[in-house]
């Protein structure tokens, strides 16, 4: 029986608060045990260099050390993704960036460790060091890895979709542009810990702050060589993630192995400066963008290559090379699209996924060269993405699935909100406002290992007390998951969410869900939860609906009180249902599951980029810039997001504004760069600022007010409509800061971050005449396969790949 | 968890008892106030001294009669109502509230210079195979330097050479006043003029300054160190200006003062183009080197930008639109 | 050198004897020999904030003060910040407002805007965020910490009256 909404919808205290602001809540560091022991990770000094011999025995002699590991004590690798194991947790015959563990110390104490690293000697045999994508692309030899595509490059792929270069040749007007964005890093403010120990039955539990415990599990019991069902992951809450925490960490193995072969408490705390190095941040991408558009400002085409810093491993990178192309065209319709990406590894911190995933490098591109496109065709740029939307319930060329859409609504509230109409090119010189679009997954389609199983599973279970205890692999982040998961199971049930319990982020008590990324939480745990919660209620509905005279299907379950639809006086409250329930019918307890729809398209690699659903994001930025000086100022941002419908709306706006803080931060100032030292004197390549002082993040001076706007449309395939915002809202920030600062001075800074340097210099070049724009200048000879080709939808495709020529007997 | 290494603690109760144990322990023995530049030091073992000597309880280092303690924390300065307008801004600026708590003004008067192939951990030095300021054999900021060019980063400094001021250093041999711009050296290394067994007791500020401001530049609006500082202070008759000193912080290895704008300035009436040109006599001086945030050239290219914010400020403009962009506040 | 030293300081308005490995800061101090995690840290450099605790009454970072220099002093955290069972209006604030977002970074904030609101029970949002200028924070984007404190600010005034 539908009912007005109870929960969901309303702002609330999430679950998870009072916890939080006690100091009560327990991350993983917080965490000790009688009789633990400490670790502490010896690091590579070198960027690229075989490991010839390490000797460990003063350390292992020091008093205080227990255990001293190498990589010799792990024979088996990991890797987040099946088609990129390369990774050991101690470094074995290889390592590839300055950071990677090369020895564990465990001692009593903290200090101990740190004294006894100090008394490991290895000899290294130093190797050329990669330096860049470029530098990959250039030195095929010394490998950083003997597997990939060649040389240096470890992931090269290429899709078109119909003829590309018709599209652009019949276009009216050609666009090419090159951008670039520099990497960066998640910077959670919790450093990375974990604890393992064997529980009473001997068997290994590791809490930790892991994003995905499911993933961690897998890699744990694979390189440990010792079942799954011998281990239980705790994933803590996490002191931040965003994408960070994802990969299982070289420190979560060795901690796990030495409780093995101690039999005590092991615990690892990671410094900061070792959490740059854990990094799996966000790839630098060097872009070129070829668009074609008519007169009246239609998009033809488009061709995009994507060349990627991967660093030294492969983590998630398969993913992200995709990632960088597949999302493009489901903002706007495309009617052709061929997108060429390459992944080159280099001697630095692994890149991986951070907030957005590979989507907001090709994204600050797309809505920037949006913004010429409409400068040279004299069109508002508002009006030119609104002239280009994807349709709701649309394929894209690509054959994407486009569910319900609601950029429309966001960028006419956006627009309206930010007084769009009355501000661009007529704020005074110096000032001005940019706008910029995005979209994003609510959940990847597949999950990061093949499998025909839900991608997240809920328990719940009815205590007589009225508690409602809710099981479920998902993991809080700091996104509250949580509070996702006891809304939807208190609107279904009925109830406050005070009476439900989550037990959450455990693989030894809770069904699986695979994690805490690709913005997959509210929908597909939500899903799971919303099934199980559904189906709970239809068994007490049909117990207490004769007592209450009506049909099961009348049956209202509404603030604690269960009731009939037409006669809701009487009726009973929800612990006298669950007490008559149980007496009939036993124990009461459900489950649910969810597995995402099959993507429409068959070609291989369809798997990344379809979704669910799609979550989309208009944002106006406006901006003071000295023209003097180059500084800029953001005295306001604003943001309209399509989030179907808001949980609990004070999370909602959290989301929203946070996303917007950290996309303003790339936007700005955040770089995770490197210096290399002068090669004649020098074989160094380090990180420029692993350090919360010197990698530059907003602080609360430097963030402008936001204001967020809601754009509320259920969507049919999300539980009670609810989209994702954790990561969405973040992505249009930096392409509307340049788009703004084009509007403000009239010069392109055509890479991120946007500095006052680059400002400046963009202006100076503008005095002299010459172009005023900052970015780079040049794209490399890529060796990009041939592409895989597919027909769009619209010319006749079957969602297969095909042949070119079939192709051009249609057209 | 980044920790200090082992140390032996001192607490004397009286300056005389704090010179007696810095003589006696020699230059392994380091003083400490607000610890909030040696400790993260210490944990990244730039510096590891055996004996360290506090200074909490020296209640002699705390006055506020005239002169400045220099145990006097950051905070305490920038809310004293006799500190002068540059101190005041000066002390305003410098990293944290939580860190202006903490941090004195000796301690800012003293801090290490820095620099981004220094200030790290002992791990990532490692793997630059150190550098000339610490364990190294090479500044990789400039290969050919014989000299370690770490930069002086204090926010005070400038400010207390532009209102001429002077400190006092005492130790058992006796004391002695130096003016503030000859407690530094131009070297990364050896930065200070004070003797290891002398203690920095107390700062004194001469009257007589009609206006002076103080203008730092850095990346946010928070925990950063300066890139640029300028502090100005003037004298004025009427309109015309008797005496002015112009200082720079955070473009060399220390704080300095420009003598020829000073001398540029005197007699004239402070006119934007009077403005203009003492501002690029300044920025002439500015040799930034690419050993802290941001783009050097930028860094050389606006300071006679912020000059001028600090030169137009002391005739009475208004500049607190200029102010907020960037310092994202006002002082 | 002393393997441990031992001393006496009030946290949370208690005397508390603890004995510590002398290298220690504050914040090991409470963490690991007075087991109250609340105080969190991000970098142990005084970078982040996270670790801010109230000495006499003043917010400071605990990974830069030494544990010796504590003797006789008054330390308060997180964990003494309740009022019995009932949250301190700040805490309140933040749970309801979305000061909170992973909770990392909040026991320092919270502890920095409770210094700041003894000082200025009527902050302006300006000055809300002068004084939180020294906790970082990477999920909130500080507005709905800014809200937060002002709600805190008028609720302690109303109960002042």
């Amino acid at each position: 029986m539908k009912k007005r909404l109870d929960v969901v919808g309303k702002a609330r205290r999430r679950v998870d608060a009072r916890a939080k602001v006690t100091g009560q809540l327990r991350f993983a560091d917080d965490l000790s045990m009688p009789r633990m022991l400490h670790a502490k990770l010896l690091r590579s000094p070198h960027p690229h260099a075989e490991i010839v011999s390490v000797d460990v025995s003063r350390a292992a002699s020091l008093q205080g050390v227990h255990l001293v590991l190498t990589g010799q004590d792990f024979p088996v690798p990991f890797g987040i993704m099946p088609v990129s194991v390369d990774e050991f947790p101690l470094a074995r015959e290889r390592v590839r960036y300055v950071g990677d563990p090369v020895a564990a110390v465990i001692a009593t104490d903290e200090q101990t460790a740190v004294e006894a690293l100090a008394l490991i000697e290895v000899n290294f045999k130093i190797l050329r060091p990669v330096e860049d994508a470029i530098d990959g692309l250039r030195h095929p030899e010394p490998r950083i890895h003997d597997y990939g595509e060649q040389g240096n490059i470890h992931r090269n792929q290429s899709y078109e979709f119909g003829d590309v270069e018709d599209s652009l040749r019949k276009a009216d007007f050609l666009f090419e542009d090159l951008f670039f964005y520099e990497g960066n890093t998640h910077l959670p403010m919790e450093q990375q810990a974990s604890l393992a120990f064997l529980d009473g039955e001997g068997k290994l539990q590791i809490c930790s702050s892991t994003q995905n415990p499911h993933y961690l599990h897998r890699q744990l019991a694979r390189v440990l060589q010792i079942p799954e069902a011998r281990i239980r992951v705790v994933a803590t809450p996490n002191g931040g993630g965003f994408g960070g925490k994802c990969d299982p960490g070289g420190h979560e193995f060795v901690v796990s192995k030495a409780a093995l072969l101690l039999g005590r408490p092991v615990k690892i705390g990671l410094t900061r400066e070792e959490v740059f190095y854990v990094h799996r941040g966000r790839h630098p991408v060097l872009m070129k963008m070829k668009t074609g558009v008519t007169k009246d400002g239609k998009l033809t085409g488009m061709h995009l290559q994507t060349l990627l810093d991967g660093g030294g491993y492969g983590s998630h990178g398969p993913a992200s090379t995709f990632y960088t192309g597949v999302l493009t065209p489901v903002t706007y319709h495309y009617p052709r699209f061929k997108f060429e990406a390459c992944r080159v590894f280099t001697s630095k911190p692994a890149c991986g996924p951070k907030r957005g995933h590979g989507t907001p490098q090709p994204r600050f591109g797309q809505e920037v060269q949006l913004d010429k496109i409409a400068e040279k065709l004299g069109m508002d740029p508002a009006e030119l993405r609104l002239k280009n939307l994807t349709k709701a319930d649309s394929l894209t060329a690509s054959w994407l699935h486009v569910g319900s859409t609601g950029l429309e609504a966001c960028i006419r509230k956006v627009t309206e909100l930010s007084g769009w109409k009355e501000k661009h090119r007529k704020l005074p010189r110096g000032r001005g406002v940019g706008i910029a679009c995005s979209t994003y997954m609510c959940g990847a389609g597949v999950a990061i290992y093949w499998n025909k199983m839900p991608h997240s599973g809920v328990q719940i279970l009815l205590d007589r007390s009225g508690t409602v205890i809710v099981y479920c692999g998902a993991t809080e982040i700091g996104q509250g998951s949580d509070d996702v998961l006891a809304a939807i199971v208190a609107e279904t049930l009925g109830v406050d969410t005070g009476v439900v319990r989550c037990v959450t982020g455990d693989t030894g008590i809770a069904p699986v869900d695979l994690g805490s990324y690709s913005s997959r939480v509210t929908i597909m745990m939500g899903n799971a939860a919303l099934q199980a919660a559904e189906r709970l209620r239809a068994s007490v509905a049909a117990v207490v609906s004769e007592t209450l005279g009506t049909l099961p299907d009348r049956v209202v379950f509404s603030q604690g009180r269960v009731f009939a639809a037409d006669n809701p006086g009487p009726g009973m409250t929800f612990v006298e249902a669950v007490h008559m329930a149980e007496a009939a019918l036993g124990t009461l307890s459900a489950v649910g599951s969810y597995a995402p729809p099959k993507p429409p398209g068959k070609y291989k690699g369809a798997g990344v980029g379809p979704s669910p659903a799609y979550s989309f994001s208009a944002c106006v930025v406006e901006v003071e810039v000295d023209e003097r000086t180059g500084w800029i100022h953001v005295p306001k941002i604003w943001m309209a997001h399509d989030i179907g419908r808001a949980v609990n709306p004070t999370l909602a706006r959290g989301q929203v504004i946070g996303g917007v803080y950290m996309g303003l931060g790339e936007a700005l100032m955040e770089a995770q760069s490197f210096r290399r030292l002068p090669e004649k004197l020098s074989g160094a390549l380090v990180h420029r600022a692993p350090s919360m002082l010197d990698y530059k993040s907003l602080t609360s001076l430097d963030m402008p007010e936001v204001e967020v706007a809601l754009i509320e449309d259920p969507d049919p395939n999300c539980p009670y409509g609810a989209k994702e915002v954790g990561q969405g809202p973040l992505l249009p920030v930096m392409p509307a800061v340049a788009n703004a600062i084009f509007d403000a001075v009239g010069v392109r800074i055509d890479e991120i971050p946007i500095t006052p340097d680059k400002v400046l210099a963009a202006l100076e070049r503008k005095a002299k005449g010459e172009p005023a724009r900052v970015g780079p200048e040049a794209f490399p000879a890529v060796p990009y396969p041939e592409p895989t080709f597919v027909l769009p939808p619209w010319e006749e495709g079957d969602g297969k790949e095909t042949k070119r020529n079939a192709a051009a007997a249609v057209v | 968890m980044l920790r200090l290494p082992w140390f032996d603690y001192r607490a004397p109760r009286s300056l005389g008892e704090a010179a007696a144990i810095l003589a006696g322990e020699g230059p392994q023995a380091m003083l400490v106030a607000g610890g909030t530049d040696l400790l993260p030091n210490m944990k990244r073992r730039h510096q590891t001294p055996k004996v360290l000597v506090s200074l909490r309880n020296v209640p002699e280092l705390k006055v506020l009669n005239g002169v400045f303690g220099a145990a006097v924390t950051l905070r305490e300065v920038v809310e004293n109502p006799n500190s002068p307008a540059a101190l005041r801004q000066a002390a305003a600026q410098v990293a944290t509230p939580h860190l202006r708590n903490m941090g004195t003004l000796g301690g800012n008067l003293c801090l290490d210079t820095r620099c981004t192939y220094y200030n790290q951990t002992e791990e990532w030095r490692k793997a630059i195979d150190y550098c000339l300021k610490k364990d190294g054999k090479t500044c990789w900021v400039a290969t050919a330097s014989k000299r370690c060019v770490a930069v002086s980063s204090t926010d005070t400094a400038p400010a207390l050479i532009a209102l001429n001021a002077s400190v006092f250093l005492e130790s058992v041999a006796g004391k002695r006043e130096v003016k503030a711009e000859d407690l530094y050296r131009n070297d990364g290394i050896e930065y200070l003029s004070r003797r290891p067994d002398e203690i920095l007791t107390a700062v004194r500020v001469p009257d007589g300054w009609t206006a002076s401001t103080y203008w730092k530049l850095r990346r946010r609006g928070s925990f950063d160190f300066p890139i640029l500082g300028v502090a100005a202070a003037v004298r004025m008759s009427g309109d015309v200006v008797e005496e002015a000193r112009i200082a720079l912080g955070a473009v060399a290895s220390r704080p300095f003062l420009v003598e020829k704008a000073g001398e540029f300035l005197k007699g004239q009436k402070l006119t934007d183009e009077v403005i203009a040109q003492a501002a690029q006599l300044v920025a002439n001086r500015a040799k930034p080197m690419d050993n802290t945030d941001m783009d050097l050239y930028w860094r050389k290219e606006v300071t006679d930008d912020f000059a001028a914010y600090a030169l137009r400020e002391l005739r009475g403009d208004d500049l607190r639109e200029a102010r907020l962009r960037t310092a994202r506040h006002v002082p | 050198m002393l393997a441990r030293v031992r001393q006496r300081l009030t946290v949370n308005g208690e005397e508390a004897d603890v004995s510590f490995a002398p290298y220690k800061t504050l914040l090991e101090v409470l963490r690991e020999d007075l087991q109250l995690t609340g105080t969190k840290h991000g970098c142990e450099l005084g970078e982040c904030g996270a670790c801010t605790v109230l000495l006499d009454g003043e917010p400071v970072l605990s990974c830069l003060v030494l544990g010796r220099e504590c003797e006789g002093r008054s330390v308060q955290t997180i964990e003494g910040l309740a009022r019995g069972p009932e949250l301190h209006p700040l805490q309140a604030a933040f749970a309801d407002f979305g000061g909170s977002q992973c909770g990392y970074c909040t026991p320092g904030v919270i502890m920095t805007a409770e210094a700041l609101l003894r000082k200025n029970p009527s902050p302006t949002r300006e000055e809300i965020k002068v004084a939180t200028a020294g906790n970082l924070c990477r999920c909130t984007g500080y507005q709905q910490i800014v809200d937060a404190i002002e709600d805190a600010a008028a609720q302690l005034r109303a109960e002042a009256k």
